[in-house]
């Protein structure tokens, strides 16, 4: 067993234990109304204030990543996402990055075989990556129909997508059917599923991992799996819980009865999520928008990139050098700006 | 060396890409030789007047630091997190999703966790955590945060002098971490406290007083250039005659000293001599090299940002002084990387010089227009486009020529078509190694960012690796017998590595190849190439191997 992902286990146990045990002891208010606006109190300060720690440091170099050919000579075509030299190019290098996880998907993995190496496309990390980030959005998405009233169309769009997939068995004698099902949601939990299994199977993935790997994670598999269990299982009473919610975007917070302790559950876990987000890694969200390697244009020969500090330095100059070498610049035929005599009679003068 | 070196099948045999199965912060650091460089000269740390010049030695459990050494580097630190977004936005946002730990060529060739960029990172990172994040204060270990003792200071030391700042890593992390900044970083906080190495001190030392890294003076640099002019006119027949620190010249050259004092470099030293002896003879192109400026490389920025400016500087001083147009540039890696992402922002802008313009083609270098700098294959590349070159490739048919990208014109400018280009005009059999081992996903030569020391000869050859693996692979494929390169640590470090594991390749600079390619005017038959081997021979070695094959 691993210390690093038994310690978040236990994390997301606990809190997990101390929501339900809150609720039944009748703290709904708390963990329906106070510990909600606090998250998102402390996500919305705590995001702001690392973006702009980030935005404050400075960018003294251009320092893209050239992953293609430069803009050169004018018969050369050359890379435009991997080597933008253009605002609007970085734009397309970004947008892929971000939308598409570009440079993920050169991944490959290294072999070795009777001493020849070899590097195979390996493509589960993106896919499982995709799969995760976009499935995510998806679920985010379709929660807006608990902050909104009435549900605005693209989301009833999207959920209709989202839920093409149904499970009905209607025979005689067996009637059994499930609300509809999101896919959405039913990929997050597999996403998160394989990439927790990387951590643990991959030997150098599970090396590097540490607690703060697993804990959001484990974090967001409790998350989803308690939403799936709500909709499809225990079947909390949607109209109280959309009740609560919308009270809670009205800033007129009500706690209706009945709603169930397994929404609750659901609810501190997203809380105890978003008011971690900004101290974790999971301010890459941010980050890759603001990373130098990515977001810059690789035309710094063609423009002059500014430094705001640009400190001065000692420099060793020419006539410095001049002055330790004359005598054998002059012997060996090389030009000199003092001539020997001048700078002999210059010196005596100095002196 | 003073162990015996391991021989390839050892090398190979010993490469385990299973990391231990103790937590990475619970093994003990263990210096090994053969991995390591020697402690910088304190004269030359003093020289540059740099902090803490002292003598030391790695292995000593005493590295004599300043008593304050932990104030120091936390300071540091702090400042540099304001001063580099870089640095401060991938101490945040890393993942560890492990794409980049197999694209490293020293993880690759040791199979050492702590070379996997992930983790060369969090050596850092942990320290970050403990000191800057509220999180890791709070949380400690169990957040992956751990103080700054000296045993994770010599960690740091042991490790960033194990990467090459290739970028590679950078290219495959979704978020674009750079382990190069990373290293930067790193060593920039190291020299505060006085722990840099000598092959990167001295010849930034040297480099500063005497105007390149091997410390040439100008006499002797003339000389030795002269030394390749009688070379040159007993090959062709042709004396050329290069300028010096010419005023009013149209060009000022600028290389790497490297290629002036070892071979091969040094037959690319006389490639760029006959094509501007060629150029001047045909067309009035006035050429001139410097000695003050004598150094393209700069180890400065193996150092600090401060120490490469100031080795960095001389190029626009010497340029303006001379009052030359522009400046050309020769073949070299890092060296491009400084041109090309940090120079007109150090030390611009070069509003002394003009917008570079090929007197000889009329191209105007619009890539190239606030630097003023040129690189000399887009030079060259431009000439030949433009047919302004009497070219003879066929004194290059014995070879099987492939090319290596070096690291920074690869992931820090995008050079590869200019190169390729001249390959192919004047070479007729030209290669491809693998595609997964080119371009920007190209390997370095295991010995860059001044990492090209005698003394850590296995780390070198185990970084190597990857390239020689992919060398071999079209050597046997397809006989290849020469890897052509762009940069001088390449044509210092590849020989050796191919020694070690392809001893039929032999390196090459792309110039060395023009010019045995080149038809000078008024030459003799040219019955040897530059390294004076009779191409008659080479012929009909060539095709006995074909006809074998």
């Amino acid at each position: 067993m691993n210390r690093k992902y038994v310690t978040a286990f236990v994390a997301v146990f606990v809190l997990f234990l101390v929501a339900w045990a809150g609720v039944s002891i009748g703290l709904q208010w708390l963990f329906g109304v106070v510990i909600p606006y606090l998250a998102v109190l402390l996500f919305a300060v705590g995001f702001v204030r690392r973006v702009m720690g980030w935005s404050r440091s400075a960018v003294p170099f251009a320092i893209p990543t050239t992953g293609g050919q430069a803009k050169s000579l004018p018969w050369i075509a050359y890379s435009r996402l991997d080597n933008p030299s253009s605002k609007w190019e970085v734009v397309g290098r970004m947008a892929f990055e971000i939308l598409t996880f570009r440079s993920l998907f050169r991944n490959t993995r290294t072999k070795m075989q009777a001493g020849s190496l070899f590097y195979q496309l390996e493509i589960f990390l993106w896919v499982g990556a995709l799969a995760f980030h976009y499935a995510f959005l998806t679920v985010l998405l379709r929660h807006t129909r608990f902050f909104t009233e009435p549900v605005l169309w693209p989301i009833q769009i999207l959920e209709n997508i989202d839920s093409f997939f149904r499970v009905e068995i209607l025979y005689p004698g067996i009637q059994f059917g499930l609300p509809a099902v999101y896919l959405s949601g039913l990929v997050l939990l597999a996403a998160v599923v394989y990439l927790a299994l990387r951590r643990v199977l991959i030997p150098s993935v599970r090396y590097i991992s540490i607690a703060s790997d697993w804990f959001p994670l484990l974090l967001i598999f409790g998350i989803a799996f308690s939403g799936v269990l709500m909709r499809y299982v225990t079947k909390v009473d949607i109209n109280a819980a959309k009740q609560l919610t919308m009270g809670l975007v009205t800033f007129r917070p009500t706690v209706p009865d009945g709603i169930g302790a397994v929404f609750y559950i659901h609810l501190f876990l997203v809380c105890v999520l978003l008011a971690y987000f900004p101290h974790s890694k999971l301010m890459h969200l941010a980050g890759v928008f603001l990373s130098p390697t990515r977001n810059l244009r690789a035309d710094t020969r063609a423009y002059r990139h500014i430094n705001p500090w640009n400190h001065p330095v000692h420099l060793h100059t020419y006539q410095e050098y001049e002055d330790e070498f004359r005598e054998k610049m002059v012997e060996a035929g090389l030009p000199v700006d003092k001539p020997l005599d001048a700078s002999a009679e210059a010196n005596a003068d100095k002196e | 060396m003073a162990e015996k070196q391991p021989t390839p099948k050892e090398m190979l045999d010993r490469i385990d890409y299973q990391p231990p199965h103790v937590d990475w912060m619970e093994t003990p650091l263990d210096i090994r030789k053969g991995m390591y460089c020697y402690a910088a000269n304190p004269k030359s740390v003093a020289t540059l007047g740099l902090p803490n010049a002292r003598p030391w030695n790695p292995l000593d459990a005493d590295w004599k630091l300043p008593e304050n050494w932990q104030q120091i580097i936390h300071e540091g630190f702090k400042e540099r997190l304001e001063r580099f977004r870089s640095v401060k936005v991938f101490m945040d946002i890393c993942v560890r999703c492990g794409a980049c730990a197999d694209k490293c060529h020293y993880f690759i060739g040791t199979g050492d966790p702590k070379n996997m960029p992930v983790l060369r990172a969090e050596l850092l990172r942990s320290v970050y955590r403990n000191d800057f994040t509220r999180l890791g204060k709070l949380l400690g270990k169990a957040n992956g945060a751990r103080p700054l003792t000296l045993d994770v200071l010599k960690e740091w030391w042991y490790y960033l002098f194990q990467c090459s700042e290739c970028r590679r890593c950078s290219l495959f992390c979704p978020y674009g971490i750079d382990t190069a900044e990373i290293t930067i970083f790193g060593r920039e906080l190291l020299n505060l406290v006085g722990l840099n190495i000598d092959w990167i001190a001295t010849p930034v030392s040297n480099c500063y007083m005497n105007g390149n890294h091997l410390g040439i003076q100008p006499h002797a640099f003339k000389d030795m250039l002269d030394f390749f002019v009688d070379d040159i006119e007993e090959k062709t027949g042709v004396k050329v005659a290069p300028k010096y620190m010419k005023k009013g010249a149209d060009i000022l050259f600028i290389t790497p000293s490297g290629d002036v004092f070892a071979d091969p470099g040094t037959y690319t030293a006389m490639g760029y001599m006959m094509l501007f002896h060629y150029l001047e003879e045909k067309y009035g192109l006035d050429v001139t090299w410097s000695t003050y400026a004598s150094e393209g490389g700069n180890f400065g920025f193996f150092t600090s940002h401060e120490t490469m400016k100031r080795l960095n500087a001389k190029m626009y001083a010497e340029a303006k002084r001379l009052g030359v147009k522009w400046i050309l540039g020769g073949e070299c890696g890092h060296m491009w990387r400084v041109i090309n992402q940090y120079m007109d922002t150090m030390n611009g802008p070069a509003d002394f010089l003009d917008v570079p313009v090929n007197p000889i083609t009329g191209t105007r270098f619009e890539s190239a227009r606030s630097t003023k700098m040129v690189h000399i294959t887009e030079f060259t590349a431009d000439l030949i486009r433009n047919g302004k070159l009497d070219l003879d490739p066929a004194r290059n048919d014995h070879l099987k020529v492939t090319y290596h990208d070096s690291c920074n014109p690869s992931r820090g400018m995008g050079l590869f078509e200019e190169p390729r280009y001249v390959i192919n005009n004047v070479c007729k059999h030209f290669y491809e190694m693998p595609a997964n081992t080119i371009r920007e996903q190209t390997f370095c030569c295991g010995s860059g960012a001044g990492l090209n020391a005698g003394e850590n000869m296995e780390l070198r050859l185990s970084g190597g690796l990857p390239r020689a693996n992919a060398v071999k692979h079209v050597h046997e494929k397809y006989g290849v017998n020469m890897l052509a390169c762009v940069c001088a640590i390449d044509r210092a470090a590849l020989p050796t590595l191919m020694d070690y594991w392809v001893p039929e390749v032999q390196v090459t600079g792309v110039h060395e190849l023009v010019a045995n390619a080149l038809n000078l005017p008024g030459q003799a038959e040219r019955t040897t190439n530059l390294r004076g081997e009779d191409l008659e021979e080479l012929k009909a070695q060539a095709e006995g191997e074909t006809d074998e094959g």
